[in-house]
């Protein structure tokens, strides 16, 4: 208790101090512009074996069903690329979508949908045209061993069954929408959940009992889910589109990872996270 | 998650409806400067985001956006929620800062750090936790369901128990405050002249505090109306039954921005108009 008050106080007295708000203000910005200079001017000695001149930081915003394979290849282009440093931001392609066109400062966009991509080109926000890397396909993922047996997408509107969505502003919320109209049927879900790896957590927490997610997503769950193939995923194939950046800081290392996630060694590793090739 | 309201140790609002009223005026003397610059940038750096939502809004759009029933809805659910995990907090909250302000037992210091803990923890791990605690499989969700049938993810009591999670501690700490600033002898005058501790409590310390505990339940209710992370987490997302407002607001800035700011400007306007009603109420009655 005492002590808990007395650094209060202390606190309180920091504060006080004139212009240490300023300061610290200061200190931050000072933080973050340095960040890639100093990389920058530490991979320029480095990276001399590599082939091309490709150095310093890549932000990539991928969408978050890739974030396995993704951060596969991540630690592969490192190496290949002696000074580079590469940082991901996975989320909702709508998401990034709308931190990219609101101006976050990032060098390559995967999203998970031509939909999402869109928004960023729509807004001129792409440096070329999007290349389709990589498919994928909605699975249904139950609970270990499927205790509910479930077979099918139809299984999913029983009653009884707690079923969670994407929301449909997210591709594999979209997707799943296709699907069920696809084949003509009412899901009614407990919950429109913000991205597929949220959806996939209340399955893995079984506080569901089945989501519509990807492929992907059931394969790097691993054995905390059961995977549930449904023909009607076809209806609904979700094409990966990839691309650099109008305003990417560091064009020419963005260039070279998109090179690598099209090279034969990208797509081993994306196919054995379960996508498809395009 | 934009949520950062929980970081600070002691809420701004403690005794402001308790010191506003008798603080006693300097009228023409000088502010100083080295405290009226920093104050202005502070006050300029808060409102300026929220001017810009209002510059940026989509007037011409605003009326059809206001009248869709997705908007009433998750108001009207916002509000339900927020002043239900407000009304629940004041039932344990008071009684809990009574405790950690007026009784004395081994480990205090550390009970009170930990009602503190929400403050601190990121709303979205607060959801995870209440998830492992309350869910359909967790430690004591898994009794709820197998002797009641009582499941508590996805459902508006969801809603309300995460809010209630978040929002809570700024009660408890205000009211504590209020509590130790307080003086005890008239409580013990009232004890010596007979009456029970319950008693006292009840006639004497909950109309001396009684600014405080108002001012720590609109903190509590504000804190609640924005909660976004544990609801989302906890509760999921569906319109109608746990879709809130912010939760509302998350959603359509990622397809659609303009109706995105056309919700925050509702969700702003009405708390703007409860608490600003609020105060006003206080300041008459105090």
């Amino acid at each position: 208790m005492t002590r808990s008050v007395r650094r209060n106080h202390r606190v309180r007295r920091t504060a006080r101090a004139g212009g240490a708000g300023a300061a610290a203000l200061l200190a931050l910005s000072a933080c973050s512009s340095s960040s890639d200079t100093g990389t920058d001017s530490d991979s320029a000695g480095a990276s001399s074996s590599s082939s091309a001149k490709v150095s310093g930081q890549v932000t990539v915003f991928a969408a978050a069903s890739l974030k396995e394979s993704f951060t596969t290849l991540g630690e592969t282009f490192e190496k290949q690329h002696p000074g580079t440093e590469v940082t991901f931001s996975f989320a909702g392609s709508d998401t990034l979508a709308a931190s990219i066109t609101g101006g976050a400062p990032a060098d390559v966009f995967a999203s998970a949908s031509p939909k999402t991509m869109a928004t960023v080109t729509d807004a001129g926000a792409a440096a070329g045209t999007p290349v389709t890397f990589v498919r994928n396909r909605l699975e249904i993922a139950t609970l270990p061993g499927n205790p509910d047996r479930i077979s099918s997408l139809k299984d999913l509107t029983g009653s009884g069954l707690k079923v969670v969505l994407c929301d449909k502003t997210v591709p594999c919320g979209a997707a799943a929408r296709k699907a069920l109209e696809a084949s003509g049927l009412e899901l009614t879900p407990v919950s429109y959940e913000q991205d597929v790896k949220a959806a996939l957590t209340k399955v893995e927490l079984k506080e569901a009992d089945a989501a519509v997610v990807y492929k992907t997503d059931v394969k790097a769950a691993g054995d905390k889910v059961t995977g549930v193939d449904f023909p009607e995923s076809a209806e609904a194939v979700n094409d990966y589109p990839i691309t650099v950046l109008e305003n990417a800081p560091n064009p020419g290392a963005a260039k070279a990872f998109i090179e690598l996630v099209k090279s034969a060694e990208g797509q081993r590793v994306l196919t054995g996270a379960g996508f498809r090739t395009p | 998650m934009t949520e950062s309201a929980g970081t600070t140790p002691t809420p701004p609002g403690t005794d402001l409806a308790a010191a506003a009223p008798r603080r006693p005026r300097h009228r023409g003397r000088m502010v100083p400067v080295p405290l009226l610059v920093p104050a202005l940038i502070g006050l300029a750096f808060l409102l300026l985001p929220l001017l810009a939502l209002v510059i940026r809004a989509p007037w011409s759009g605003l009326p059809q956006q206001l009248t869709s029933p997705e908007v009433w809805q998750a108001l009207r659910l916002s509000l339900l929620c927020a002043t239900s995990a407000t009304v629940l907090s004041l039932l344990v909250g008071v009684p809990l800062a009574w405790l950690l302000a007026r009784t004395d037992f081994p480990g205090r210091g550390v009970v009170r750090a930990l009602v503190t803990l929400p403050l601190v923890l990121p709303p979205v791990v607060g959801g995870v936790a209440l998830l492992l605690a309350f869910g359909r499989n967790g430690v004591v969700g898994q009794w709820l369901d197998a002797w009641f049938g009582i499941t508590l993810p996805f459902t508006t009591t969801g809603v309300v128990l995460a809010e209630t999670f978040v929002a809570m501690p700024f009660l408890v700490i205000s009211v504590e405050g209020t509590l130790r600033a307080a003086d005890p002898r008239y409580e013990e005058a009232a004890t010596t002249l007979g009456a029970s501790r319950f008693t006292a409590f009840r006639r004497v310390t909950l109309p001396l505090i009684a600014p405080g505990i108002a001012a720590g339940a609109v903190l509590a209710w504000a804190r609640a109306l924005g909660e976004f992370g544990a609801t989302i987490t906890f509760a999921g997302n569906f319109p109608g039954r746990t879709q809130t407002m912010p939760l509302a607001v998350y959603l359509a800035l990622q397809n659609d921005p303009a109706a995105a700011i056309a919700l925050s400007l509702v969700l702003l306007a009405v708390s703007i108009a409860v608490l600003a009603g609020l105060r006003d109420r206080w300041m008459n009655a105090s």
